[in-house]
């Protein structure tokens, strides 16, 4: 086989391999379900084609030249579009260089490892785009239907932002293995794209916040003082921009410089890939240290959530989305902060993010602590009946919520004791609503599949996901439209009552 | 329950899934007893222990647990047993004297009996040097030894071990295979299932041959050379025999 045949056949193999995991993915590992999971998909998508219209179907008509304030919106978008796929992109290569699965074989093959790894690379931008050209479908749709075709030209600015954001995600995360070794990368790549992903709307809302002291991040972007200091309408800058609205030259350049950016990283850094996969796979197999201490008393109940302490402090996955979910209450806490000077009313905002973020917390741990038991057997041949095992674990997430939320429900019982009080009966209930969900629907999974959690079923994910806002939207309704907020919850209560009359059968 | 001399009896025991796993069996193993049970891929070995540690559900029939109904008072008979699968059940983000003092505390054992006893543990196992290293970057074998030392911490009556020494090098199995017979000297009972005829032939005091869920043949190797007529003959050659007996029956 020549080179040419074996690195095609290579390149349709990893194509084939994206392919399955991606239909894994919306399938939750079930064959059967595939046609299920299309309609589900289309159903979606054109759902989707709602709120994309609400969000973006007035700016249709935008025509060039565009003013600065338009052109700072969009770029802005833009930039936050490439922000977010170069989170999920240092995401994806984390994971090629961590999972050995075909590490040893591929790196055993008479081929050039340079030459496989920089197929390896262009699939991980692929895979990137294309998630990133699926989601950005209603958008243009909705801007082609309302617009015309020029808007087509989207799909392009969307195929330059991911190929860009892919090639720097693989250069971020192999420099980051040169410079503080594989140790200490994984954690660091997975903090880093926490960062990344939630840092840019967080600092403009900081920014709107400290400056306009409201949370809305357009506030900046359509502020006077911001397309005072933005470059004049001919700056590079605005290419993205020009290129969405049809501007085949900036298009073209945009592409150009997007594939070139990715060929530069895929020449410099596949010979290194191979270097730095093997490293990983060194890692996987040494060792970390701990201490001896002295082994602590207390009732069995108390072992297990020392345990579960234990190892939820020691999760890379879930230390990084908490760190996500907090970097989210900076925002509401920065906004709590400045409240203190003057007594805005808008402080009623931030009780539904704090309600919000806890139900989505306590689903994640919910699942690490109730589905996620690596020794399965183990706890349930222990002479405990299994309601206390449950219990224990449910008092687990409870206990770390409390933790993470008390400060912030302190905080705002210091300004407004009633709106506290609404938010933490909200906490406590978005938090159990969303544990029992996990308990409706777990399942024995290794705790290393956390990031499969929410395939594994769509409905308790969107059960979850609905009954944080209805309760989000209940706590902040509650003290300003009681009735509203009746209804409100009346709603959520019912999505949790059909989630348990749908969740599988226990026995 | 002091006068009771079986540590181990199943009456009718049951269980269905697609077809019948384990058909109605009757079984006896003595206290002090080491007892390998033996068969063929899918004959219903492993479905069978998983019923008697309370992993799984029978259809039908009774567990008795050193004169404790299994089914009735599971607590009181998980307190006194142990159970290691061939899948290590241990957690990668703890370290073993962790994973160890974990254990004893599912079990209420006082930390200074505990402690001790996993420090002894360790060391008979060879895993003194690794006491304080995540098991992430185990092999199977010393996962499999951690498992082991799991189960053993809080000194059971009854170990039930489902193919204990899959994935364990020459040595670490002679470590193991030591440590069970120095439990059984001690007044301990084993049950093994294992694909390794030799073992169950030079440790066990009874091997249960179970075919289609069904006991075929039980006794000591001796016992089973006379039931069958194969007087010379070795565990494997008899064991080919009496699976195959059962495969033509079936």
């Amino acid at each position: 086989m020549s080179t040419a045949t074996a690195l095609s056949w290579f390149a349709r193999h990893e194509l084939r391999l994206a392919w399955r995991e991606w239909l894994a993915m919306m399938t939750g590992g079930r064959r059967r379900r595939t046609r299920v999971a299309i309609i589900g998909l289309i159903v979606f998508a054109a759902l989707m084609h709602l709120p994309a219209w609400a969000v973006i179907g007035r700016y249709a008509t935008l025509e060039a030249p565009l003013d600065k304030t338009s052109l700072i919106v969009i770029t802005s978008t833009v930039f936050l579009a490439w922000a977010l796929m170069l989170s999920q992109a240092i995401e994806s290569v984390t994971r090629v260089f961590y999972a050995r699965a075909d590490l040893d074989l591929i790196m055993s093959s008479p081929t050039r490892l340079a030459n496989v790894f920089s197929i390896r690379i262009a699939s991980i931008a692929l895979t990137v785009t294309f998630m990133a050209l699926v989601l950005s479908t209603p958008f243009v749709d909705v801007l082609v239907i309302s617009g015309g075709a020029r808007w087509l030209a989207a799909f392009g600015v969307v195929t330059a932002v991911g190929l860009s954001a892919a090639a720097c995600a693989i250069a971020i995360t192999v420099l980051l293995f040169r410079l503080i070794g594989p140790a200490r990368t994984r954690l660091m790549a997975q903090i880093l794209a926490a960062v990344i992903g939630a840092g840019f709307v967080i600092a403009l809302q900081v920014a709107a916040i400290l400056s306009y002291g409201t949370l809305s991040r357009f506030a900046v972007l359509t502020s006077d003082a911001t397309a005072a200091f933005a470059p004049d309408a001919d700056s590079l800058l605005w290419w993205p921009a020009r290129a969405i609205l049809g501007d085949s030259q900036a298009l073209l350049l945009l592409l150009a410089a997007s594939l070139a950016v990715l060929g530069v990283v895929m020449l410099i850094f596949s010979p290194r890939f191979a270097d730095t996969a093997i490293s990983a796979s060194a890692f996987a197999s040494s060792r970390r240290h701990g201490k001896d201490t002295a082994f602590r008393g207390g009732s069995r109940q108390q072992a297990l959530r020392r345990k579960e302490f234990l190892l939820l402090g020691r999760d890379p996955w879930l230390l990084s989305q908490t760190l996500m979910q907090l970097l989210y209450l900076v925002p509401p806490a920065l906004f709590l902060w400045r409240s203190f000077s003057d007594s805005s009313t808008a402080i009623v905002l931030i009780t539904p993010v704090i309600v919000m973020a806890a139900g989505q917390l306590a689903g994640g741990l919910a699942w690490l602590t109730i589905s996620g038991e690596d020794a399965a057997d183990l706890v349930a041949t222990a002479p405990l009946m299994p309601s206390s095992i449950t219990r224990a674990k449910i008092e687990v997430v409870l206990i770390a919520i409390g933790v993470i939320f008390a400060p912030l429900v302190a905080a705002l019982a210091l300004l407004a004791p009633a709106q506290a009080a609404a938010t933490a009966v909200g906490v406590v209930i978005a938090a159990s609503s969303a544990t029992a969900i996990q308990l409706w629907f777990r399942v024995q999974a290794k705790r290393s599949q956390f990031r499969r959690r929410q395939t594994s079923s769509r409905l308790a994910t969107f059960a979850e996901a609905f009954s944080s806002i209805g309760w989000a939207a209940t706590s902040a309704l509650v003290l300003a439209l009681p009735l509203a907020a009746a209804i409100s919850a009346l709603m959520t209560l019912t999505i949790l009552a059909a989630t348990w009359k749908l969740s599988p059968t226990r026995e | 329950m002091s006068g009771e001399t079986s540590a181990l009896r199943l009456t009718g025991l049951t269980k269905r899934f697609d077809r019948l796993a384990v058909d109605a069996l009757d079984l006896t193993v003595h206290a002090g007893e080491f007892y390998a049970l033996v068969g063929p891929n899918g004959a219903g070995k492993t479905t069978t222990l998983r019923m008697v540690a309370g992993l799984l559900k029978p259809d039908a029939g009774s567990v008795n647990i050193f004169g404790i109904d299994a089914l009735s008072d599971p607590v009181a008979a998980k307190q006194v047993m142990a159970w290691v699968s061939d899948e290590p059940m241990i957690y990668d983000k703890l370290t073993p004297l962790e994973y160890l003092e974990f254990v004893a505390g599912l079990w209420g054992i006082e930390p200074a009996t505990s402690q001790p006893a996993a420090e002894g543990l360790l060391a008979s196992l060879g895993l003194e040097p690794h006491r304080n290293e995540r098991c992430e970057g185990f092999s199977k074998g010393m996962r499999q030894k951690v498992a082991l030392a799991g189960a053993l911490i809080h000194d059971p009556r009854l170990i039930i071990l489902d193919e204990p020494l899959t994935g364990l090098d020459a040595v670490s199995a002679r470590h193991v295979k030591g440590l069970l017979g120095d439990r059984v000297r001690a007044g301990c009972t084993v049950i093994m299932t294992t694909h390794i005829l030799e073992v169950a032939e030079r440790m066990a005091d009874r091997i249960g041959v179970i075919a289609a869920g069904r006991l075929v043949a039980e006794g000591t190797l001796t016992e089973l050379r006379q039931q069958n007529g194969h007087h010379d003959t070795s565990l494997e050659d008899l064991f080919i025999a009496l699976v195959d007996v059962k495969r033509e029956a079936a």
